[in-house]
């Protein structure tokens, strides 16, 4: 048996920790909370209110532009269309929600981050273990301080995903960043580049593919944190998944997960087409 | 001539603590010692020339030797330990970053050795770079860079892309690169080197081309001796961060400075560098013809020499022609009197910018010393077989002695 009075209180500490910042500053999270919440709202509303054929042409077009390749068209707008078959559609549109939530405050934050972590070898040295942490830890530990900070509801799922989701473009950007030919930058610098000019003429054109595999791994990452985040009040998918559990219902729990894993089927076919079409544009319109 | 750059003690210390490192540099101990006790690397030192407005200057050396270090001392890709470069006279070394970001998008330009072109963009915006980053709007820039790309022979070629072009054709686009800037000094880091050698060739003629229209000041990285040869107006050859000899390949060639710049020339196709210029002798006997130079006079003097043959020369020291004992005799027994009129008739001058390989035919068929002439006929000394094998052979120190 372990020395009983060698025991850290870190369980303590943190719940101390927690509490204080509930106490102090719960006027400032419950703002921001209501920023998140009104956006989330908005978002929802137009995806469940939208007609689902326009949402199947807006997929199809999305998918088009991504990928030229309409034999992929058809089979997004089939997968999309066999979730409405489920009966999941209303639900299947709330996590769809919640997840562009995530993954775009995913991206706002961990490309800043990556390029920071980029450029700085000490942000790196510490920034590598928080990553490792936020990755490895079980991801249902930190529901609780986001359930503390934020209450039940959308708005700590929204969190919880993003901790959760963030790391992958985080490290993407900063190897590819990493990766650019030093030759290329030393070439830049000769010919009177900016720092300024070198990142946004150079470095982030050129870590572009590796960033977008970053993007499409937090996309699918959130899909499955979103499902997670149901325990905390979050809606959608997961929350028919929790109910298969809770009434030991397999057919209702099974339907749920197929639907799961189409709709990230379809995130990941159309991520992994703007990835593969960022590694260059030689004959497409828009490569300036 | 203009002096374009001039390097003044020039230094780099690659390593944690400089200044430790230059003190024990001022306190005569060598770069190897340096190295073992502290750890850091003497990259160059003590470099001290001066490049001229409109030559091509090659810095020559063995891998390590210092010589990309030097390059990128100059625009401050490196930053010097201590020393100056003074860029028409404006140390470069102490420029700021705004003068230093001008300094180099509109006077200096770099070429590499692995072109560094960007792969993101078309051949047209890759030559475009550096103006883009001067903030030359783009109608303009374009128009520029296909300026660039037509002197290069690319202009076809302005919508593909880096990956689609052959080595040689990539390294062109590095070229119009520097060049689309109208830059006052190219840097050239080994910009050849990684080029198969007939396109090395081809390359290296062009940039001689370029030259010829625009005399631009040429920074040349090489540790090809042939190209140096080739192109450099001057050289400067560097062994272990010094640079240890400076001058015209001829120079250098003849009178290397110490062995390490002779081993450079081992292997080396002489006749193809020397020009008859640099190996005819002024040892044999010449006759100046004015009046009352016979041919009597003319054969007294060959015979007090103890010469069989005599090269007579105007006032000004231009080329008449040869005289030999025989022929001059045959003019005397003939009732001659011009010296003229005893020429040998099938000896011709050549020209001193012959190159040596081109003229052995020559030399070995003919009966005396070849003459060689410069500039308005103008007689510049004598090729003979014996001086001739000794420069093919070119054990002998130098070829004058």
């Amino acid at each position: 048996m372990f020395p009983e009075q060698l025991k850290v209180p870190l369980g303590k500490w943190v719940n101390q920790f927690v509490d204080w910042l509930v106490i102090n500053y719960g006027a400032a999270f419950e703002a921001f909370a209501d920023s998140l919440l009104t956006l989330l709202v908005a978002l929802e509303q137009v995806l469940r209110g939208a007609p689902w054929w326009l949402v199947l042409i807006a997929i199809a077009a999305i998918t088009w532009h991504a990928s030229k390749n309409w034999k992929l068209v058809l089979g997004l707008v089939i997968a999309m269309f066999i979730i409405g078959m489920l009966g999941l559609w209303d639900k299947a549109m709330q996590t769809l929600a919640l997840m562009i939530v995530a993954t775009s405050l995913s991206v706002v934050i961990g490309i800043p981050v990556g390029i920071a972590m980029a450029m700085s070898n000490r942000l790196r040295a510490i920034m590598l273990p928080i990553l490792d942490t936020m990755q490895t830890m079980p991801s249902f530990v930190y529901l609780i301080p986001a359930l503390m900070l934020f209450g039940l509801g959308k708005v700590p799922a929204i969190l919880a995903t993003v901790i959760y989701a963030a790391p992958p473009v985080i490290r993407l950007t900063d190897l590819g960043i990493r990766l650019v030919d030093p030759e290329v930058l030393e070439a830049s610098r000769s010919f009177g580049a900016s720092r300024k000019q070198i990142l946004f003429g150079v470095q982030l054109p050129l870590a572009l593919p590796n960033i977008m595999a970053g993007i499409n791994q937090t996309t699918m990452m959130s899909i499955s944190m979103v499902v997670i985040a149901s325990m905390i009040g979050a809606r959608g998918l997961g929350e028919q998944v929790l109910m298969g559990i809770q009434r030991l219902d397999v057919g209702a729990g099974m339907e749920a997960g197929i639907a799961i894993v189409l709709l990230a089927v379809v995130f990941d076919r159309i991520g992994q087409a703007y990835g593969k079409r960022s590694q260059r544009t030689p004959n497409t319109g828009d490569a300036q | 001539m203009t002096e374009k750059i001039v390097v003044k003690d020039l230094y780099k210390v690659f390593g944690e603590r400089p200044d430790q490192a230059m003190q024990m540099i001022n306190d005569g101990i060598d770069k190897d010692e340096i190295f073992d006790r502290t750890g850091q690397t003497v990259g160059v030192c003590g470099a001290n020339f001066t490049v001229h407005e409109g030559e091509i200057f090659v810095v020559m050396g063995l891998s390590g030797s210092g010589k990309s270090t030097l390059v990128r001392l100059l625009n401050r890709l490196i930053e010097p330990t201590s020393g100056q470069v003074l860029y028409d006279g404006v140390d470069i070394a102490a420029m700021s970053d705004e003068e230093l970001r001008a300094l180099r998008r509109s006077d200096m330009a770099m070429v590499f050795q692995s072109f560094a072109l960007m792969p993101h963009l078309s051949v047209i915006d890759n030559a475009a770079f550096g103006l883009e980053l001067a903030g030359v709007d783009e109608a303009e820039r374009h128009e520029r860079a296909l300026a660039a790309l037509d002197q290069v022979g690319l202009k076809a070629h302005a919508n593909s892309y880096p990956d689609e072009l052959s080595g040689g054709m990539q390294q062109r686009v590095g070229l119009a690169r520097a060049l689309a800037n109208d830059p006052a000094v190219m840097l050239m880091d080994e910009a050849f080197s990684a080029l198969d050698p007939l396109i090395r060739t081809e390359m290296q003629d062009e940039l001689l081309t370029l030259q010829r229209e625009h005399k631009r000041t040429i920074i040349f990285i090489s540790h090809d001796l042939d190209e140096a040869m080739r192109i450099g107006d001057r050289i400067a050859i560097m062994q272990g961060g010094i640079v240890v000899q400076v001058g015209s390949p001829e120079e250098i060639l003849n009178n290397p400075a110490n062995d390490y710049v002779k081993s450079f020339f081992r292997g080396v196709d002489v006749s193809t560098i020397l020009s008859a210029k640099d190996i005819a002798v002024k040892r044999q006997v010449t006759v100046i013809e004015r009046e009352g130079v016979g041919l009597k006079t003319a054969i007294n003097r060959l015979n007090k020499e103890d010469r069989e043959f005599g090269y007579v020369v105007g006032d000004k020291i231009d080329f008449h022609g040869v005289i030999s004992i025989d022929s001059l005799d045959e003019a005397i027994k003939a009732g001659k009197t011009k010296l003229s009129e005893a020429f040998l008739p099938d000896v011709e001058p050549i020209s001193g910018d012959t190159q040596v390989s081109d003229l052995i035919g020559t030399v070995a068929h003919a009966p005396c010393g070849v003459p060689v002439i410069g500039e308005n006929g103008k007689y510049l000394g004598v090729i003979k077989k014996a001086n001739l094998l000794a420069t093919l052979d070119r054990e002998g120190d130098g070829i004058n002695g």
